[in-house]
């Protein structure tokens, strides 16, 4: 196993590279220039050319990415063409803020979707597994941005509990650091609420029918233990991949949801550093994407082999 | 139902349960009360305001670095850092003495050296200061506080220079910081201006923080824009960045910020109807909508096709799209000048004026041989005033029998395509839309829009020998009439040739709470005699 995870860390190298690669590539022929955008609407074209010259955008495509692969091998970032920080400085102010939303809303969401679509399951065809069907129809097709605004306007204006927006570090309070979690993590758990109950409840369907489902039953095993015990964990290895690529998905979810709440995190570093051309942040976050992605997978790979041991490597 | 849909419905429903009597949560009291929460129009993401000319860095510029002059509201330029300028008789040497006690942020004092550089620094990047530079024998410290600046010919209009608000404004750093190429970016924010700022807090794209710095000496002179005492009311400024519009209204009716520079227009009526929160014009001298033809290739080359547009196109159009239904908010503008500014003249604008003529504009495009090649029209859609602007505009075209080649981007891609000088087929364009802020457009001197430089002038590279000579005209004038009369002429020779096409003049709000105080309108955020009580 433990072979297995260093192969499985170390073939992540050559696929960041190749994502590396291809990100600085679109880049390159992508329209758009950040000297343009830093040079404003009143610049002169000249006044375009010198900043392009000093932020060395002139230079060919190969030097450009030799300079900056040769850095990144050498452990550094780059430095943020309009903010002149080190990338790795910035993604680390950064990460916090965005690690700590997706830890909330994936707490939450495994605490609420799972619980509901074994509900679902055990009463299958009932009021309990329509409501909570319906729930996750209706769920799945809200907008992050909707649920957001419904949920400031609820919470925050009508009842003044939460915040509408900002973020506090964890080092300032467990209490000051949840509250403004809160209401993003639940607008953007609640279509993975739904996606997940969803698959739970499938997966369970599957596994309650099951012969040796039944004789537990006959058995005479409680129907806790038999829901909990026996039917989840064989039921796990999809709900383990849908977590997992819901893990993959949270990170697009969370530009959408750190926008919308103003959380200074990863997702709207991203956006303001393409609607810059921010080279240097763009690529280095796409860098930490590419290696969280193929990490995720590789963590669900081995939750694998503990929910179901006749899965091996 | 879109997004702007939704955050307009519940930013309305926000406001009627604030005003139907709700309190305001605990975490807009107390302890911040010398904290003054802003949410500035756009993020703060450099901090060189010589390197990136953006506005905000602009405005959050000029809470920490100080200027030789400042403008005031009537336009004059006033002494701000400077106690006394005397000129030769005949115009050639400009000596001034800065007045004492000036002190950076860190502790040394602001000495002559220190002005030198960075007034070579600004000159070479400033319109103004490039053609300061062009006439220049020498510039000199004379003594720690004394300075000169020697010319070839004179230039009546240095004071302006020295204190204009247009960016980049000629701001006072130390001179080991103004050395830096002004290509590059400076390593410090060291400055001698009424606040200091927190480095070690900048989030950029989601906070600044300036703190008060003790040992700035005001003026004494009542504050007035960028002259006058600038006196700082509060100890801590935080500079809150919210790019969702709906998230910043619910913000400032939260009481989670204080003061939000641009609301926008679809929000401003449920902003109005909260009890807590002031709502009134930003800056009175607006903005300026406009769009841009390419002189440099078919059809706009022909003055014709130029003319054609002006005369089909409803300003009423460009500035419903752009600022709703709210008639407060905008006016036509047959002319390039800030409205109810000494220089605003009509002079030459009856083209915009009176019933839109779509048939004589058919009539001169027919005349011009125009066959239908592609227009091609770049329009930046992640700015609502270009995007609303750029839509006005295809419809106009369409209607006048012109083929569009409508090209949605955003405004990175606007701002490197538009500087191709080649046809539109290989990689340029037709037209692109943008905005001046009306206090760019009281002069010549900071209107680069307006100029008819051919090659050298701002994108679209207008020609126009009758409008550089009233620009001449104007620099050389000796009073305020002989500067009036040569804008006239320039505003009708701008017209003929159709330098640029103004959709229109717009002004826009800025929302506080009212437990703030002291908020001036103006061209810029002035947080100087801004004061919070609660």
């Amino acid at each position: 196993m433990v072979s297995y995870i260093l192969r499985r860390v170390l073939s992540t190298l050559p696929v960041m590279g190749i994502v590396a690669l291809f990100v600085f590539s679109l880049l390159y022929i992508a329209p758009g220039d950040p000297a343009a955008v830093i040079a404003g609407d009143q610049a002169s074209p000249a006044d375009v050319e010198r900043i392009r010259q000093g932020l060395g955008l002139d230079r060919p495509f190969l030097i450009q990415f030799g300079t900056w692969l040769w850095h990144i091998l050498h452990g550094d970032l780059g430095t943020s063409i309009f903010t002149n920080l080190p990338v790795s400085a910035m993604i680390a102010q950064r990460i916090e803020p965005t690690f700590s939303l997706m830890a909330i809303t994936l707490v939450l969401t495994i605490l609420v979707a799972v619980p509901l679509g074994v509900a679902a399951a055990w009463k299958a065809g009932s009021w309990i597994d329509r409501t909570i069907m319906a729930f996750a129809v209706f769920a799945f097709s809200l907008p992050v941005f909707v649920v957001g605004y419904v949920l400031a306007y609820v919470f925050a204006l009508q009842f003044e509990w939460l915040p509408v927006q900002g973020y506090t570090p964890l080092a300032r309070g467990f209490w000051p650091w949840l509250q403004n979690l809160i209401l993003p993590a639940l607008a953007l758990g609640t279509v993975y609420i739904a996606l997940i109950a969803r698959i739970t409840r499938a997966s369970m369907l599957e596994v309650l029918q099951q012969d040796y489902v039944r004789t537990a039953r006959a058995k005479g095993l409680g129907q806790r233990n038999i829901l909990f015990v026996h039917a989840l964990k064989n039921a796990a290895v999809p709900i383990v991949t849908v977590i997992g690529i819901g893990i993959a998905l949270l990170i697009g979810g969370a530009v959408v949801t750190e926008s919308v709440f103003a959380i200074p995190g990863l997702g709207r570093l991203t956006i303001d550093a393409i609607l810059r051309r921010d080279y240097p942040v763009i690529q280095g976050i796409v860098l930490l994407f590419s290696f969280l992605y193929v990490l995720v997978n590789l963590m669900v790979d081995v939750t694998y082999t503990l929910v179901d041991p006749r899965i091996r490597y | 139902m879109d997004r702007r849909t939704v955050l307009k419905g519940l930013a309305g429903v926000g406001s009627l349960a604030a005003t139907g009597g709700l309190s305001m949560p605990a975490h807009s009291q107390g302890a911040a009360a010398r904290t003054l929460r802003f949410v500035p129009q756009a993020n703060l993401a450099n901090f060189d305001p010589i390197w990136g000319t953006q506005y905000v860095v602009r405005n959050a510029a000029a809470l920490v670095w100080d200027t030789l002059y400042g403008l005031d509201a009537t336009l004059q330029p006033q002494r701000q850092m400077v106690e006394s300028e005397e000129v030769s008789d005949d115009g050639l040497v400009w000596t001034f003495r800065l007045r004492p006690g000036l002190k950076f942020h860190d502790g040394e004092p602001v000495l002559s050296k220190d002005v030198v550089a960075s007034l070579a620094r600004w000159s070479a990047r400033d319109p103004m200061g490039l053609m300061l530079k062009a006439i220049q024998n020498e510039l000199t410290a004379v003594d720690d506080r004394t300075f000169k600046w020697a010319l070839k010919a004179p230039y009546p209009k240095m004071l302006l220079a020295l204190g204009k608000n247009s960016t980049p404004c000629a701001f006072i750093m130390p001179e080991r910081i103004a050395q830096t190429d002004p290509f590059k970016q400076i390593p410090e924010y060291i400055g001698s201006g009424p606040m200091k700022f927190a480095k070690g807090e900048w989030v950029p794209g989601a906070k600044a923080v300036f703190e008060k710095f003790a040992d700035y000496t005001p003026r004494q002179e009542k504050t007035s824009w960028l002259a006058g005492g600038k006196q700082m009311l509060v100890d801590r400024i935080e500079w809150v960045v919210i790019p969702d519009a709906a998230t910043a209204a619910a913000a400032l009716q939260n009481g989670e910020v204080d003061w939000w520079e641009s609301p926008i227009t679809d929000l401003v009526p449920s902003l109005k109807k909260n009890r807590n929160i002031n709502v009134d014009i930003a800056d009175p001298l607006g903005n300026i909508g406009s769009f841009r033809m390419n002189h440099l290739h078919p059809p706009f080359n022909d003055v014709k096709v130029r003319r054609a547009v002006l005369a089909a196109l409803s300003q009423e159009d460009y500035m419903r799209a752009l600022v709703g239904d709210d008639t407060a908010l905008w006016k036509p503008l047959p002319g390039f000048f800030t409205p109810d500014t000494p220089l605003y003249t009509e002079e030459g604008g009856e083209i915009l004026k009176g019933k839109r003529d779509l048939a004589m504009a058919k009539k001169l495009l027919a005349e011009s041989g125009y066959s239908g090649q592609p227009v091609t029209c770049v329009v930046a859609q992640d700015q609502p005033i270009t995007k609303a602007q750029g839509d006005v505009t295809a419809d106009l075209l369409k209607q006048m029998g012109m083929n569009v080649d409508f090209v949605a981007t955003d405004w990175g891609t606007v701002g490197s395509r538009r500087a191709q000088k080649t046809p539109p087929g290989q990689g340029g364009w037709g037209m692109f839309h943008t905005w001046h802020a009306g206090a760019d457009c009281v002069n010549p001197a900071v209107y680069n829009a307006v100029r008819g430089t051919g090659d050298k002038a701002w994108f679209g590279w207008p020609t126009s020998a009758a409008v550089e000579k009233e620009v001449t005209a104007w620099f050389d004038a000796k009073n305020l009439d002989e500067e009036k009369a040569a804008v006239k002429r320039l505003n009708k020779a701008a017209m003929e040739d159709v330098v640029y096409a103004p959709t229109g003049f717009f002004l826009s709000y800025t929302a506080w709470r009212k437990d703030v105080s002291g908020i001036a309108k103006g061209p810029l955020p002035f947080f100087w005699g801004v004061s919070k009580t609660a």
